[in-house]
């Protein structure tokens, strides 16, 4: 049992080996996506363009128009006749937020009922248009404030810097992604070239042939974690406030979950390119109901009952849990204990609908 | 050859859907003896073999291989069987070594003498020299041997061929059969399906499938001997047209064109089948040459199929 077992894995190591393509994605599907994630979102928006149409033109006006640049929030590129300039410049998608200020400025200033000056704001980004509302709250220059109602205090990412908030959860899409494809691939591929037929010949078992496949993948998926830990750690300095090893744990569930999905979905597939496209089928609703893009809380109730079947919205949790704030996998059980389920369950479907297959 | 019966198949019946693949298949197989599956594409010849290793479970009947009864004890049937596929089913990206000791692995083979054996195998099917190259660089020929190889390292008591030698060249397909002789020598069961007929010829004992019903059975000489048709050689410039004008003649069963040449089968019931196939030649007025001759396995084959087709009559040879 034993034997065949790892008969199998070493087979699968050696064909990995020489799989140039395989081998360049485990390095380089999670070199790139960090980059990218890294680099290239930002989700602390800056210098927003925006254009003046400024009627009241007295120091009060300007004043404001400077201050309003000073916040960095926006970029004041170009100064408009009136508010249909503005209108026309937001069509054309030259500014994203315009400011108009009114000839009885000083006047509207003085009465507390009635606002100041207007924003037009570009509403198809939510993003910039959440940073661009944040304008509104902003002080008068020059005068008194009231103390605020609260301190915010913002514990673990004072900086709000956006990879110590991506990478944790990034560390699960990525795994996500490999993880499945390469499970996915691998036995559709040994159908398609012809092996299965030997194999069922064999005294290889399903359930052996399926743990064989697998547990070269849960060594690959966990190096992964590695290069990814140390390259945001050396790149963007994500800390790690909990213990290396109790990340390693999670992933190490995290990834059996996804790996029973793989073989599901090979056993669903006819041939790799079937694979490829059903892989991606099980992709976006992780992506996009786990709380990596969206927060968790903001969906509706049905998304929310869904996100908590998707194993990547524990891994998500869990990661942020014991990277970001430093806590400790004990503390967090109840996550856990969803991804075994998950992998139970696929991994019975699919050694089912495995050995159902050979008939 | 010995006396005792390696497979034991009784009303052996497979339907897939509303398709019957094998019919009531009843068969006794002998040990240490090539026994061949001649039938045309679609005649239930694979579904026979993969439900006699086990592969397949039968909709009806009882099969008994090497002792083993297949319901139930299919997976330690599965130690005692090497079954080569129809298309090379071994690893193209490992070597032919580590596609060997990968088998060895799976089939639990002993560790001690394991190189020994490896190198046995390699030596066997001259494959020695390509110990390290992969086996998807390998010519058909070669891949075929590492295949057989591959079958028969962990020394299976029966062996199973699937159209073993439809992608290699004649050489190639005779050292194969040297080689399964050689096994048969030492007491393994050889059980291959083909539609080639000088591989036919080569077995020991023949069933000839048709439409999933088994059309006629035996040695391949008392086969041809005890032909239910007379054969008739007919050696004509117009083939085309005498083609045309025997088979609209009572009396003859099929006419097969070879070349020049045309192959006709009469009923058996007809006395002077040459007589026949002259009268109504110089009745259509075609100058032709008429020659009774022995069956070939074709014959048989075209017989045995035909009959099937026609009527539904079963020839029973031997």
């Amino acid at each position: 049992m034993l034997r065949r077992l790892l008969a199998i894995a070493g087979k699968e190591v050696r064909q990995l080996k020489r799989d140039r393509l395989t081998f360049g994605m485990i390095v380089g599907v999670p070199l790139l996506q960090i980059l990218l994630f890294g680099y290239a979102i930002d989700l602390d928006v800056r210098n927003v363009s925006a254009a003046v149409a400024d009627h009241a033109n007295t120091s009060l006006s300007r004043q404001l128009v400077a201050s309003t640049e000073a916040s960095q929030v926006v970029r004041i590129t170009r100064s408009a006749a009136g508010p249909e300039e503005l209108e026309a410049l937001l069509d054309a998608g030259e500014i994203d937020v315009g400011i108009y200020i009114p000839h009885d400025f000083e006047r509207r200033v003085m009465d507390a009922d009635r606002p100041a000056g207007q924003l037009l704001i570009n509403g198809s980004d939510p993003t910039v248009e959440s940073i661009a509302r944040r304008l509104t709250q902003m002080p008068l220059p020059g005068r008194a404030q009231p103390p605020p109602l609260f301190e915010a205090r913002t514990y673990y990412n004072p900086e709000r810097r956006s990879p110590v908030n991506i990478v944790p959860a990034l560390i699960g899409v990525i795994l996500h992604l490999t993880m499945v494809l390469f499970t996915a691939i691998a036995i559709v591929r040994e159908r398609e070239r012809g092996n299965l037929e030997l194999l069922i010949t064999t005294p290889v078992t399903s359930s052996e042939l399926m743990l064989g496949k697998i547990i070269p993948y849960v060594i690959i998926g966990l190096i992964q974690v590695t290069l990814i830990l140390w390259v945001s750690q050396w790149l963007f300095d994500v800390p790690v406030r909990g213990h290396v090893l109790d990340l390693y744990l999670a992933s190490a569930f995290f990834i059996l979950a996804a790996l029973a999905l793989g073989l599901t979905v090979s056993t669903l597939a006819k041939t790799q390119f079937q694979a490829i496209q059903l892989t991606v089928f099980t992709f976006l609703p992780s992506i996009l109901l786990s709380g990596f893009m969206f927060p968790f809380e903001g969906m509706p109730r049905v998304a929310q009952w869904i996100g908590e079947a998707i194993p990547l919205t524990h891994f998500v949790r869990l990661s942020r849990g014991i990277l970001v704030r430093g806590a400790e996998l004990g503390e967090l059980h109840a996550e856990i204990w969803p991804m075994l389920v998950f992998f139970t369950v696929f991994m019975i479907v699919a050694t089912l609908r495995f050995s159902k297959r050979l008939d | 050859m010995s006396d005792s019966i390696a497979i034991d198949a009784k009303g052996l019946t497979k339907r897939f859907g509303s398709l019957t693949a094998v019919d009531d298949l009843h068969l006794q197989i002998p040990e240490a003896a090539i026994y061949g599956f001649l039938g045309p594409n679609g005649s239930g010849k694979s579904t026979a073999i993969r439900m006699l290793c086990g592969l397949l479970t039968p909709t009806a009947g009882e099969v008994e291989v090497l002792g083993f009864r297949v319901k139930g004890q299919a997976e330690e049937l599965k130690r005692h069987i090497g079954y080569m596929t129809q298309k090379f089913s071994l690893y193209e990206d490992l070597t032919v070594e580590e596609n060997l000791r990968f088998l060895a692995a799976v089939y639990g083979l002993p560790r001690r003498d394991l190189k020994q054996r490896i190198d046995g195998a390699l030596e066997e099917y001259w494959l020695t020299e390509q110990r390290k190259q992969f086996a998807g660089t390998m010519s058909g020929g070669q891949k075929q041997r590492l295949a057989l190889a591959g079958a028969t390292l962990h020394r299976p008591r029966l062996l199973i061929l699937d159209e073993p030698t439809s992608a290699v060249d004649p050489q190639s397909r005779r050292d194969f059969w040297d080689i399964l002789f050689a096994l048969v020598e030492h007491g393994t069961t050889v059980l291959v399906s083909t539609h080639y007929m000088d591989e036919a010829e080569r077995c020991h004992n023949l069933a000839i499938l048709d439409r999933g019903r088994l059309v006629a059975e035996g040695r391949p000489r008392d086969l041809i001997r005890n032909i239910n048709a007379g054969v008739v050689e007919i050696e004509t410039a117009s083939p085309r047209a005498a083609r045309d004008c025997l088979e609209a003649t009572d009396g003859v069963q099929s006419v097969a064109q070879l070349g020049t040449r045309l192959h006709a089968l009469t009923d058996k019931a007809v006395e002077d089948p040459a007589g026949l196939i002259r009268r109504a030649l110089e009745k259509a007025h075609i100058d032709s040459e008429v020659d009774s001759v022995t069956a070939n396995l074709e014959d048989v084959f075209v017989a045995a199929t035909r009959l099937n087709r026609h009527g539904g009559r079963e020839t029973h040879a031997a």
